[in-house]
């Protein structure tokens, strides 16, 4: 044990210094590097089924449109198949960050309070790991616009 | 008076050492595909095992490990004196609809990880202190189960970092009587709850390094044992990283364990599996120890085993509230004699 002379909040920082110089080193340069080509790949699909919606007469707007619903709609299906979460342990960010990340964290825990029933589970806690996001994302949103309503 | 049976500080000792005359052990597949498969007394290829919720799921690899440790001990459920059980489910749901199942006298325990060791402790003592004839006891974790109550849903894709570990799924009992054949146990060592500020609940090896070295160091000092005593000293699920944290701090008290140190949850899967830092979870030094480590003692591998099962007392709601990891350590010593 570190020494049992020395004040506790001593042991704690000495016990610290050593967690931190044992640990193993994040591997950044690789995450990020995958993190890079995975984000890619979904954008790249995303811009794949956007001109396939163009193509077939869609307006711009429109078709944006139904490009997130079909990546949202993807993601969702690849989630219930189990594929998804492997996508993300992958990929982190790049799996995360897009609209395809968003989709996978509402379908997971919908998927996995279903057995605590309708009401209680799903209904209840399908928010349980996107709800931060929609909260502060909203907050956010309105003090940008209160800021815009100041300073234009 | 003294307790006549205490050992120094946190130590027990057992007069007439009960003995383990039977255990089993239920794992999942990827328990099942590790290095100690072959030990296992059935793998369960489905994580939901042919029931409707996960819960129930762990409820039967529990049971079905419990009757098929009185099964190889030739007993049935009445003459069980007590049950000894414990999960990492909030109210500890396995345990007591096992007990239920089973019908026997059960008393509920929790020390997350180390609850295994534990229930092996007290169920020494309620038979060595006169109480119980044959006690049975056990502990469980699925990894389904224990990642929706502490973590995140299973099917939401996120990066674990290194440090992190993977609870095993599986069920272990043992069945401890006053006679019969088989190791026994002669010593154990209560540990404290020891808190050396690790808040992350991603790094819990860190958390719970310096309980059981505390434990580990605790234990030579009331046997007055060098670490060369035992042929193995193991923890139950520190991960890579706990261990060598454990090491050390075991090294600065001035005992070298590194020769025969190892860790359940690092035995339990391979490198391949990519689990990162090991095992976790009550079921990790369950089923190692109710399969691998017995039979071991059994085969004549080893004699003397210091057995130190380590848990991290953590709580989600605590953590986000900006509390620390607890760690604990208990510790029971098996002979084959």
């Amino acid at each position: 044990m570190p020494d049992n002379s020395l004040p506790v909040i001593k042991q704690k920082e000495q016990y610290a210094k050593m967690v931190k110089q044992s640990m193993p080193k994040a591997r950044v340069g690789r995450n990020i590097f995958w993190a890079f080509v995975v984000g890619g790949l979904i954008c790249l699909l995303g811009q794949f089924i956007l001109n396939f919606y163009q193509a077939l007469g869609l307006g711009a707007s429109e078709a944006g449109a139904a490009t997130s619903a079909t990546l949202v709609f993807l993601a969702a299906f690849l989630t219930g198949l189990g594929v998804y979460d492997e996508v993300s342990r992958f990929g982190g960010a790049g799996g995360i960050v897009p609209i395809t990340g968003f989709a996978n964290s509402m379908v997971a825990p919908a998927m996995e309070y279903r057995a605590e029933g309708l009401v209680f589970g799903v209904g209840a806690r399908l928010f349980a790991v996107a709800g931060p996001v929609l909260v502060w994302g909203t907050v956010t949103a309105w003090a940008a616009g209160v800021l815009y309503f100041i300073f234009r | 008076m003294a307790a006549p049976r205490k050992n120094g500080k946190q130590t027990v000792f057992f007069q007439s050492p009960p003995v383990i005359i039977a255990a089993a052990s239920i794992v999942g597949a990827m328990e099942g595909d590790g290095p100690l498969g072959s030990y296992f007394d059935r793998v369960v290829y489905d994580t939901y095992y042919s029931e409707k919720t996960w819960e129930k799921a762990e409820q039967r690899m529990m049971l079905e490990a419990m009757r098929k440790a009185l099964e190889k001990a030739n007993l049935q459920e009445k003459d069980i004196d007590i049950m000894l059980a414990g999960d990492l489910l909030n109210q500890i749901i396995t345990s007591s609809f096992t007990a239920r199942a089973l019908a026997v006298p059960f008393l509920g325990l929790y020390g997350a990880c180390s609850t295994m060791c534990e229930s092996m402790a007290l169920g020494a003592m309620l038979i060595d202190g006169g109480f119980a004839d044959r006690v049975l006891v056990g502990a469980s974790s699925h990894y389904c189960t224990a990642e929706r109550q502490y973590r995140f849903p299973i099917e939401l894709g996120n990066q674990r970092p290194m440090t992190a570990q993977w609870t095993v799924t599986g069920a272990g009992a043992a069945v401890l009587a006053r006679e019969g054949n088989g190791p026994v146990i002669t010593h154990a060592t209560i540990g404290k709850v020891v808190d050396f500020g690790q808040g992350d609940s991603q790094n819990m090896g860190a958390a719970m390094a310096p309980a059981a070295a505390d434990t580990i160091t605790c234990h030579l000092k009331d046997t007055a044992r060098l670490p060369d005593y035992y042929d193995l000293i193991i923890t139950g699920d520190l991960g890579a990283f706990g261990k060598r944290l454990a090491e050390q701090l075991v090294t600065q008290s001035g005992y070298d364990i590194t020769e025969r140190f190892s860790d359940c949850g690092i035995l339990i899967y391979n490198a391949a599996q990519d689990v990162h830092a090991g095992g976790s979870g009550c079921g990790c030094s369950a089923v190692v120890i109710c399969s691998y480590l017995i039979n071991q003692l059994k085969a004549g591998k080893y004699k003397r085993l210091l057995v130190t099962g380590t848990g991290a007392l953590l709580s989600p709601c605590s953590a986000q509230q900006g509390e620390t990891v607890r760690g604990i350590g208990h510790a029971v010593v098996m002979e084959m004699r």
